[in-house]
């Protein structure tokens, strides 16, 4: 059984949404401080949503040198799985973990409502149990969720195959780009695909209570990988 | 010795500021005719405990580089009191 450690910082709050949805797609998790150096033989981590430190300075930029940042840094160099969903996409963009920056969204409100995705690389850890293609509906919430790069780091993103999901364009009936990001990005991973990060948030998609479950499949995915022997 | 230092942090040139935008149409609405390229930033004022203004200013560089600004979008300045 995967073992799922869920980093709390002090102003997460989709943090029992994160452990819950790994408990029913069937792994062990549970909670890390952020102060703590050691991830407890942890396979996967999450970093989940809310606003760590208040958002000071910028999103991301004070949770990023917490104690246990740095037993990320090393899980994710040996091959171990990170997730940052939301404020947690922003904290591995600001540690280095993955390139680009999320900065205040193009029309300045805050957005919470569903958006439509498209899957565009099945091969990470968090996206294996969707085919490439596939159309999700999962929801947003964030102020400052426009993914922002270079020229030539999108279009290293893009070559390496490392646009995970992206917003679909605008159509009838369709929720697209709700924040301006460049080339539609709402997730990327790294080229090896153990490290991602999304804005919207699949943990708040998993029950038809919640209107859609496409999220799932993300945890799903996580629960079914196969960890490289010999990592704990 | 302890030096103040300002250092200003803006978005990089090129970048989309909304907060900009949203100002500038805010001035023109206003009657403020003229007004234009309106980008907004952010100043951060803090003592430097150093030997010397250089090493002031080098310290407080070494500061925006690894927290203060991000490298991804902004640039930044930097300033000593003499």
């Amino acid at each position: 059984m995967q073992r799922v450690a869920i980093v709390r910082f002090p102003g997460s709050n989709r943090d029992l949404d994160a452990l819950r949805a790994a408990e029913r797609a069937g792994s062990e998790a549970y909670f890390v401080w952020h102060r703590d150096t050691a991830l407890e033989s942890a396979d996967v981590v999450i970093l989940p949503g809310g606003f760590s430190y208040g958002d000071y300075l910028r999103s991301g930029a004070i949770a990023r040198f917490s104690p246990v940042m740095q037993a990320i840094q090393r899980h994710a160099a040996d091959g171990g799985a990170v997730i940052g969903i939301c404020n947690g996409f922003q904290i591995l963009c600001e540690a280095g973990l993955l390139p680009g920056a999320l900065v205040r969204n193009a029309r300045l409100s805050f957005v919470a409502k569903p958006v439509d995705l498209l899957v565009e690389r099945t091969s990470t850890v968090f996206t294996s149990a969707f085919n490439r293609g596939d159309r999700i509906r999962i929801p947003v919430a964030h102020g400052d969720g426009r993914f922002v790069a270079d020229p030539p780091t999108l279009d290293r993103i893009e070559a390496e195959d490392c646009v995970m999901v992206r917003y679909l364009p605008a159509g009838p009936g369709i929720e697209s780009n709700p924040n301006g990001s460049d080339r539609d990005i709402a997730g990327i991973c790294n080229p090896a695909g153990n490290v991602v990060g999304l804005m919207p948030h699949p943990e708040n998609a998993i029950d038809p209570l919640q209107g859609t479950r496409d999220g799932s499949g993300f945890f799903s995915s996580m629960a079914a990988w196969q960890p490289l022997a010999g990592r704990r | 010795m302890s030096f103040r230092v300002h250092v200003r942090v803006m978005p990089r040139a090129g970048l989309l500021d909304p907060q900009g935008l949203a100002v500038e149409h805010a001035l023109g609405a206003l009657g403020f005719a003229g007004a234009g390229r309106v980008r907004i930033g952010r100043a951060i004022e803090l003592d430097v405990a150093a030997a010397s203004r250089d090493e002031a200013e080098a310290r407080a560089r070494q500061m925006c580089d690894r927290l203060l600004a991000n490298p991804v979008t902004e640039d930044f300045t930097v300033e000593v009191e003499d």
